[in-house]
């Protein structure tokens, strides 16, 4: 365990005047302090996030049921998630929902905020917000079965598209080989626009409102704005709202697992249903343990980019 | 700065977690084997009924005593038998008194492990699978009980699905679960549907029956309701199989459930039923969204008229009898040539004891009470809808006429005449329903799987799961 019970934060290697060693005690006195604050939180995290993370890393390497004898099998259940067509094919589901999860709910969160705080000032502003920020309070297992009898064959958004005359492509939207992850995609837009919402709302209300009226008297309309000002000001926020969403899209579980659970076949099936399959009803934990270290490390790999990026431009 | 600081946790996690990998060497303390040894297969009769005044179905052996007995169970949510069993065996037995947990099925599986190999292990559970429990000696080995209670005299194949060997083969070998009732499946109808397409008596082949669907489809009525969303399972596992059975043997289909050497899935009248099933899809027979559907929505939607036949099990009867009272037959999936055996999938509801359980001759005698007593055997077809098994000659109890369980256990009794029972193809291993059967099905509905590549995934999967 990383018990950081002394601190090597301060080194005192300046002259010994008292008043120096007062000020060093008093510092460390702080310091030691600083960190017995901490210690509890630290204490949680170290227990529930970094060991949970050691030891899938260290059962990744055996072959084990959760209960028997395990067996030391080295890398070969990496090389078994790279063999296993079923396996790999998840983690391209997942860059698949990138687009879905990430990418069309931050640039609309953007032209929706921007939209809001331009023309929706007040009481319908609020409103709208509410609306949007709505998903994120419903209890997402409900959500999923509302969403489910909506993209059914006789569900609501079907009757609708009959009722246009657009009869002709209705279909089981969550059983339809190529609709099921764009319907997945769907839901996952209801869910995590709200957030970026208002997220670059605040953002929104931080940039200086001189800017604005400048360009409004420079003759700058909407998109000049919005172009000109509130996306280069807002980088800070588009990269929390990229890095949240993008580990939602590569670590999703919640949302596919209530509205089609993997299917149909396997063309919604994503890394975090496969580890739950794996591990909890194949009990083949060495397996997944194995693909839940490389869908951290692909994480790993897709957010630092986006959090350098986003750091850079705010200095 | 940043770019320091992510770089550097990086850096002093990976040390962290190299300074732990080597201090460990397996992954738990709680992933020490337990064989099971000789003494869980020892009578466990040490605890003879000492009190004479108990009240008792049996002559000798296990009992519940007299003694207060908190029976720790764990049953399945959504069904009410085991709850009004229970209920039923307090009130004959004062002294016991229960504490049930519940739990939905596939919680079950994911959970089952833990709570065997926990502190407080139930008593009494509700077994989703049990070759791995058993291998991993969390189960209590019952060959005692079954001499003590005479298990042993009643018909073998109501307890060979639930015997495992020592080579971890189910089918043979000790005995590790007891079944509180066995279903029956087959095909159920809409008794005012099937009257229109001209059926007056149930198909005798199978070529009948597919004249029959042609003729639904041909009076614009849905041939077959099934559910395939990959929330529920694949429902086309079950006309599959029947179809199986249909056209060939069904040693071959449990040998490969059970897990024997070199069995296999793929075999050539597999295939060819599997072809059946295809042509029945490519047909229009089952509805167009199957791969959204649920198991509860196909009920709800058969109940509602949709659909002239529905592949299911006794278990629904009482929801069939309600939806549509007096209007739902049953039928066993009719065989290839007149005159040849039926074939069914029949499973045991089983119930196994841990094998650390603090009150397992108690939880014994409540197995054996479930088959032996009247009463409990009417609660068992009035609430389960399945037959209640026990010895051979036990009696049968009387169930309301005009329910579509007549039906069921008369079924029942054919399948035993032709010794067609087989247990799941979806409970081969674990995760073959998950992991197999259910995305190649879906995928066959969706025209991107054929017969004979069903088969081959299916049987890779098998043998990956296996290799595991």
């Amino acid at each position: 365990m990383p018990a950081p019970s002394k601190s090597t934060l301060i080194s005192d290697n300046g002259p010994a005047s008292s008043r120096r060693t007062f000020l060093s005690w008093k510092v460390r006195r702080e310091t030691i302090i600083g960190w017995l604050f901490v210690m509890p939180a630290l204490t949680m995290y170290a227990v529930f996030v970094l060991l949970p993370l050691v030891l899938t890393i260290q059962y990744s390497f055996f072959r084990w049921n959760g209960v028997g004898p395990a067996t030391w099998v080295g890398l070969k259940n990496y090389l078994t998630v790279f063999q296993v067509p079923d396996l790999i094919g998840t983690i391209s589901n997942a860059f698949w929902l990138v687009i879905w999860f990430s990418l069309i709910p931050v640039g609309l969160g953007l032209v929706v905020a921007s939209l809001i705080h331009r023309v929706a000032t007040g009481r319908f502003g609020e409103i709208a917000r509410t609306v949007l920020f709505l998903p994120q309070v419903i209890p997402l297992v409900a959500a999923g079965i509302i969403w489910g009898w909506l993209l059914s064959l006789p569900g609501l958004i079907n009757q609708i598209l009959t009722v246009m005359g657009l009869g002709a492509i209705t279909r089981a939207w969550l059983g339809d080989f190529d609709w099921a992850l764009p319907a997945v995609g769907l839901v996952g837009i209801w869910v995590l626009l709200g957030f970026c919402t208002v997220l670059m709302l605040t953002g929104i209300g931080k940039i200086d409102p001189a800017l604005y009226e400048s360009a409004r008297l420079d003759g700058a309309g909407w998109f000049r704005e919005f172009i000109g000002i509130t996306v280069p000001l807002l980088k800070y926020e588009i990269g929390v709202c990229l890095t949240v969403t993008v580990i939602a899209a590569l670590a999703a579980f919640d949302i596919v697992y209530v509205s089609t659970a993997g299917g149909p076949g396997n063309a919604t099936a994503v890394p975090g249903i496969q580890i739950y399959i794996l591990a909890f009803t194949q009990r083949a934990v060495g397996l997944a343990s194995a693909l839940a270290v490389m869908l951290m490390i692909l994480v790993v790999v897709a957010i630092l980019p986006i959090q350098w990026l986003s750091r850079e431009s705010t200095r | 700065m940043s770019k320091k600081s992510v770089f550097g946790s990086l850096v002093s996690l990976l040390v962290l977690t190299s300074m732990l990998l080597s201090s460990c060497a397996t992954p738990a303390t709680t992933a020490v084997p337990v064989a099971p040894t000789a003494e869980a297969s020892a009578v466990p009769a040490t605890s003879a009924p000492t009190a004479t005044t108990a009240p008792s179905t049996t002559a000798a052996g296990p009992s519940c005593g007299t003694e207060p007995v908190v029976l720790n169970a764990y049953f399945e949510t959504g069904f009410d038998l085991p709850f009004k069993l229970s209920d039923e065996f307090t009130k004959q037995y004062p002294n016991v008194t229960w504490n049930i947990s519940q739990d939905q099925f596939a919680n079950l599986i994911n959970g089952a492990p833990r709570l065997l190999s926990g502190d407080n292990p139930p008593d009494l559970l509700r077994l989703p699978t049990m070759v791995s429990f058993a291998k991993d000696g969390l189960l209590k080995n019952l060959d005692g009980y079954a001499t003590a209670f005479g298990w042993d005299k009643w018909p073998p194949a109501e307890l060979m699905q639930n015997r495992v060997n020592a080579t971890g083969q189910r089918g043979d070998g000790s005995l590790y679960a007891a079944g509180l009732n066995y279903s029956m499946t087959g095909i159920f109808y809409n008794k005012k549907l099937a009257a229109q397409i001209g059926m007056t008596e149930a198909p005798k082949t199978l070529a009948e029956f597919e004249a029959l669907l042609a003729k639904a489809k041909a009076a614009k009525l849905l041939p077959i309701m099934q559910w395939g969303s990959a929330k529920s399972g694949m429902g086309l596992a079950f006309p599959l199989q029947n179809l199986m059975a249909s056209v060939g043997p069904t040693g071959p289909i449990n040998d490969w459930i059970f897990q024997k050497p070199g069995a296999t899935i793929d075999t050539p009248s597999n295939l060819i039923a599997t072809q059946h099933l295809e042509q029945w899809i490519k047909s229009g027979y089952f509805p167009p969204d199957i791969n959204a559907i649920e198991y509860t929505d196909a009920n709800a939607r058969f109940g509602k008229g949709e659909g002239v036949f529905i592949f299911n099990g006794d278990w629904q009867n009482a929801g069939y009898d309600k939806d549509l009272p007096g209007n739902v037959g049953f039928f066993l999936m009719p065989p290839a040539t007149a005159g040849g055996k039926h074939g069914a999938m029949s499973a045991p509801l089983t119930y196994g004891i841990s094998a650390k359980a603090k009150n397992a001759d108690c939880a014994a005698f409540f197995l054996n009470w479930v088959a032996t007593n009247d009463k409990a055997r009417q609660i068992d077809v009035t609430i389960g809808g399945s037959n209640p098994g026990g010895a051979a000659d036990a009696t049968m109890p009387s169930v309301a006429a005009g329910s579509v369980t007549n039906e069921t256990l008369t079924a029942g009794q054919i399948i035993g005449q032709d010794n067609g029972a087989m247990d799941f193809i979806a409970n081969a291993t674990s995760s073959i329903f998950a992991q197999g059967w259910t995305p190649e099905l879906q995928k066959m509905v969706g025209g991107k799987q054929d017969a004979a590549g069903l088969l081959k995934a299916v049987q890779a999967e098998y043998m990956r799961e296996l290799g595991q």
